[in-house]
């Protein structure tokens, strides 16, 4: 079970209660459960990265279980106890480093945020109030104790978790619109801005906001509407000033932040989109919804690269810091070498078949097949250039 | 004084364009300086058909009437063709007798349609799961029984109202009610109160059905569907009397994928899921092509292997816009699956349901 973690780049939160990890080097998809059977109550809700090394996922369920799997061995480690699901369910899921120990933020959507201590103690260790209806909490990456939230009629509030009494940010209503009604709000995700002070949030009235907390405007500095459905997940990808966003419909688009423009719509999702996470370091977004499909676009050229039939719907997604398509790095070296074999002796079946220019299938030796039908390719090219010159 | 030798077939031919009966004259002189082509064609038209050119196609006579007798003649000699092969085969095929090849099977769209990996497969664990767990389960395990609540949108016209009629004495523990021009979302709330299982809306554009919604009632799927050909009871040939209020048997075809496993759910929870058999009829939800097909027949069997069926009841084709979790709400609602304009252009095998 270890190994098999081990290769995983992307893991998903499902409806049905699983956790699955795929595998894009392979191309297989491998289903981690607690429990021998399932259950609704089960269903993730939040995922995130135990630590930085990300060698443990933290797994939100509805019930209000918070479930500590570990990659290394390939199994549910710990499961704590971390409110009533009467709360609602979970809307954001963090795990703070820090000199005081891990501890574990957790926020429901009733509202109450807890942190809670890693000694398992049944009591958390500092609670606050951050209104109704929350839909979505985040920590920033930049100051551990720093989270934004969000929600129905909640705008977005800013915390210090040192001093949870009063929010440090708190964002003000759009002005009334021309008919001198109050607008609706319903922030749906945000996402910390690196390298500022600056928070992105998406709503479910199709609007894209930036706030800049350092200028004494509590509105948003800048405002684009994207589509005509509520907008459910947001991302930054590595490359800064842009923010891809989904909507209900399957629509996902790429926003432009200099100006406010929509750069360009990624391709294929037929159902809601639940949740989008850009790759921290190449251009890569994956999104996961409620048509049961993974799917990986490249934002460069906004095609898509990768798509993997999961059978329940999904709620949750999150990429390893690593590149996609490597293969983990002790599972590389002691799985590898029962790999070399087989693939030694199925280099030698392809050699003696005819080959035949063909889109990639799933096999495990599709990474060298590449390789050599593209040194095939530059070759044909050389000697056309050849051909050329000589006339 | 160089002479150079103009060949008269040349001369000829273009009279022979010109005159349709010269063309009917065998022409000796074309054997020089024609190509092999032509030549050829000369041998297989044994009405000696002055030879063209090669390149030379049908629509190039600019006479409309010629063109269409030339045309017609093409036509002839290909379709001769053709069951001269099929004489030969055939013929082979019983010389051949048991040892003939096995009959090829013609190529359709349905045939070649492209493996869709979303399709169920029946011993799959997690889907049965998620099926057993889903908004259906209360209906599948025996707990609720359907009640369904059938209405139009607003002021609805003659044929849509009989349509609406038709389907409550097709669905059994069906009621329709008049809209109203009520609002659904605040319907929704009093029909669950009330015990429906299912609300039905039938939309109507000039006088015709043309759009259907079903929503499954306490937090269920809802399904927008289009509706095309609506033929109702009267317009029906050779039907029979008007159905009873047995429940009828349900037959399901063709729902494979994933999608179609969640849309044929839907249609089945429609009826009650014990069929009374004494009444001998069947309501079919047939899936071709990603459009449904729905046909309600009675059946009588005469002996073991003969079965007579008489269609009753309104007959009409679906088509699935999109379905949304939750019950309606479509502004904010989430798709489960969304029907893209264009989809089908990319590749014509390729169906959802």
């Amino acid at each position: 079970m270890g190994d098999t973690s081990r290769l995983c780049s992307v893991w998903l939160g499902s409806e049905t209660g699983i956790l699955k990890g795929v595998s894009l080097a392979r191309k297989q998809a491998f289903n981690f459960c607690n429990t021998s059977h399932l259950s609704r109550d089960q269903e993730v809700r939040a995922l995130c990265w135990g630590d930085p090394a990300e060698s443990e996922l933290l797994v939100g369920s509805v019930d209000g279980t918070v479930k500590t799997f570990s990659v290394e061995k390939g199994a549910f480690t710990e499961t704590r106890r971390c409110g009533d699901p009467a709360d609602g369910c979970f809307a954001g899921l963090a795990a703070l480093g820090g000199s005081s120990g891990s501890a574990l933020v957790t926020c429901a959507d009733c509202g109450t945020l807890r942190v809670w201590r890693e000694d398992g103690s049944s009591e958390p260790a500092a609670e606050l109030d951050a209104g109704k209806n929350v839909c979505r909490m985040r920590p920033s990456p930049v100051h551990p104790h720093k989270v934004a939230t969000g929600g129905k009629e909640n705008g977005l509030k800013i915390w210090d978790l040192e001093r949870p009494e009063k929010p440090v940010f708190a964002a003000k209503n759009l002005r009334d619109d021309w008919l001198d009604l109050r607008r609706p709000q319903w922030v749906r995700d945000m996402a910390f801005i690196p390298d500022s002070d600056k928070v992105v949030t998406c709503t479910g009235y199709h609007q894209v906001h930036v706030f800049d907390p350092s200028t004494p405007q509590r509105r948003p500095v800048l405002e684009v509407e994207y589509g005509e459905y509520p907008l459910t997940a947001l991302s930054l990808p590595a490359a800064g000033n842009a923010v891809v966003v989904g909507n209900t419909h399957g629509q996902i688009a790429v926003l432009d932040l200099r100006k406010g423009l929509v750069r360009g719509a990624l391709k294929g999702l037929a159902g809601g989109v639940r949740a989008l996470q850009c790759h921290p370091s190449q251009p890569l977004v994956a999104s996961c919804g409620l048509d049961r499909f993974l799917r990986i676009h490249s934002l460069e050229d906004r095609k898509p690269q990768h798509k993997v039939y999961l059978k329940s719907r999904l709620n949750c997604v999150l990429l390893a810091s690593r590149a996609l398509e490597a293969e983990g790095g002790v599972a590389g070296a002691t799985g590898g070498a029962q790999d070399v074999k087989e693939e030694d002796d199925e280099d030698d079946l392809w050699e003696t078949m005819e080959r035949v220019e063909e889109t990639p299938k799933r096999k495990p030796t599709e990474e060298d097949e590449g390789i050599e039908e593209e040194e095939e390719e530059l070759q044909k090219k050389s000697k056309k250039k050849r051909k050329k010159g000589k006339d | 004084m160089d002479i150079t030798e103009v060949p008269v077939s040349q001369d000829n031919k273009g009279k022979k364009k010109k005159n349709k009966k010269a063309k009917k004259k065998s022409v000796s002189q074309e054997g020089n300086g024609e190509s092999v082509g032509v030549e050829t064609k000369e041998e297989k038209m044994e009405k000696s058909e002055p030879a063209f050119p090669p390149t030379f196609s049908v629509s190039e006579i600019k006479n409309k009437q010629r063109r269409h007798l030339m045309f017609m003649k093409l036509k002839q000699e290909k379709r001769k063709q053709k069951m001269q092969i099929k004489k030969k085969k055939k013929k082979e095929r019983e010389a051949l007798g048991d040892k003939a090849p096995p009959k090829e099977v013609p190529k359709t769209i349905e045939n070649q349609r492209v493996y869709d990996e979303t399709t169920v497969d029946p011993e799959d664990e997690e889907i049965a799961f998620d099926e057993g767990t889903d908004e259906f389960s209360a209906y599948f395990n025996g707990l609720t029984n359907p009640k369904v609540l059938i209405t139009t949108s607003d002021r609805p016209r003659g044929r849509t109202v009989r349509f609406c009629e038709q389907l409550a004495t097709v669905i059994p523990n069906a009621h329709v009610y008049y809209r109203r021009g009520l609002a659904l979302k605040r319907i929704i709330p009093q029909c669950v109160a009330r015990n429906f299982t299912y609300l039905i809306v039938i939309n109507e554009d000039r006088k015709v059905p043309n759009g259907l919604v079903l929503c499954h009632l306490p937090d269920g799927p809802t399904a927008h569907f289009k509706i095309s050909s609506v033929r109702l009871r009267k317009e029906m040939k050779r039907r029979g009397k008007d159905p009873t209020e047995h429940s009828p048997e349900v037959i399901l075809n063709n729902f494979t994928t994933r999608l179609g496993h969640s849309i044929g759910r839907q249609f089945a929870a429609l009826f009650p899921q014990d069929p009374q058999f004494v009444g001998r009829q069947v309501a079919t939800f047939h899936n071709q092509r990603d459009f449904v097909f729905f046909r309600f027949h009675r059946y009588i069997f005469k002996n073991e292997k003969k079965v007579g069926i008489q269609e009753l009841g309104p007959r009409f084709t679906l088509k699935l816009r999109s379905l949304q979790k939750g019950t309606f709400d479509s502004k904010f609602g989430e798709y489960e699956w969304v029907l893209k304009r264009h989809e089908m252009d990319a590749c014509r095998r390729k169906f959802q349901l």
